[in-house]
């Protein structure tokens, strides 16, 4: 085995790395290493490419609200505090 | 609702607070209920999206959103403003959220077993669809991932949502805070980090672990069909 092959990360590495990357914060070198493993490697992409659409796709998941009989109850005990402070 | 941008004016004068809350805390602190009311709108999707976390349904998560409320008003006197608002609520709601999880049986009570699911966190991908050492090349894909049939469509459906909302159910806890905060409530690392105490790395590698979960479990079900299904 030479040296070369020795150097290029796997994929069973590079799926460790993918958010490390995605997130910036691969030094110079290991980015390189990380970038020339992707031209090479079609799963390799199409697991990159998934892993931003399963970011993306969280982000689309619409907000929890809170139920209009839980909102008035909150707005009651706020009064209730307030009155609370002014006593004392 | 006057008043409340009147107070968003002077806050803007008001020099080295940069928390965009500082103006409804004035307000909160005075007694004024646009305020409060301009919070619960701000906060409440997001508060129980925290407690939803830890507890099994959505009226648990209410008391435990009202119970945060109560806790944010009675500790106002007490908020230096050293983190921002928004962390501090966060931080509030995350901590009733837990013991309230824990009372119904939600986290795994073990100690231990929970330390060693929470540290260990195990592969990003099962191990077995590499190559072992006696593959023709060693560590690269045996079984590489499918490509995913018109996920466009498919994210978008209800379906898909429960599955991934699943997945993050069965995260352990502290991955499903950060993946929870950084991905479905749109958190910066740094605040996460402020939110839940972890270092930036620790922070990166819960979400690492978090997203490869949701992935693989979003591969099961977007994978195309087999006979089987």
């Amino acid at each position: 085995m030479n040296r070369r092959t020795n150097n290029i990360l796997t994929c069973r590495e590079m799926v460790e790395l993918v958010t490390d990357y995605v997130e910036g914060r691969l030094d110079e070198r290991d980015r390189g290493r990380f970038e020339a493993h992707v031209t090479e490697c079609d799963a390799c992409t199409r697991y990159i490419e998934q892993m931003r659409i399963t970011v993306r796709a969280l982000g689309h998941i619409p907000p929890e609200t809170i139920s209009p009989e839980a909102e008035r109850e909150l707005l009651d005990a706020f009064r209730n505090w307030r009155a609370r402070g002014a006593d004392a | 609702m006057r008043e409340q941008e009147a107070a968003r004016g002077e806050a803007q004068g008001s020099g080295p607070s940069a928390d965009p809350d500082a103006a409804l805390l004035e307000g909160l602190r005075r007694g004024d209920e646009e305020a409060f009311r301009t919070l619960l709108e701000e906060y409440g999707p997001f508060l129980m999206r925290l407690a939803l976390m830890h507890v099994p349904s959505a009226s648990i998560a209410e008391e435990v959103v009202g119970d945060t409320w109560l806790a944010v008003l009675n500790g106002l006197d007490r908020f230096e403003g050293r983190s921002s608002l928004r962390t501090w609520i966060a931080s509030i709601a995350l901590n009733k959220a837990r013991t309230r999880g824990t009372r119904e049986g939600r986290i795994l009570s073990f100690a231990l077993l929970r330390r060693r699911y929470e540290e260990g966190g195990g592969p990003a991908v099962d191990p077995d669809r590499f190559q072992g050492r006696r593959g023709e090349r060693p560590g690269w894909w045996a079984s590489p991932p499918a490509a995913w049939e018109e996920p466009e469509r498919q994210l978008e459906a209800a379906e898909t949502r429960d599955v991934m909302l699943r997945a993050i159910r069965d995260l352990p806890p502290r991955q499903r805070e950060v993946i929870t905060m950084r991905d479905l409530l749109g958190w910066d690392a740094e605040e996460v980090c402020n939110a839940l105490d972890l270092t930036e790395t620790n922070q990166r590698v819960l979400l690492h672990r978090a997203r490869s979960k949701v992935r693989t479990a979003l591969e099961e079900h977007l994978k195309p069909d087999e006979a089987t299904r």
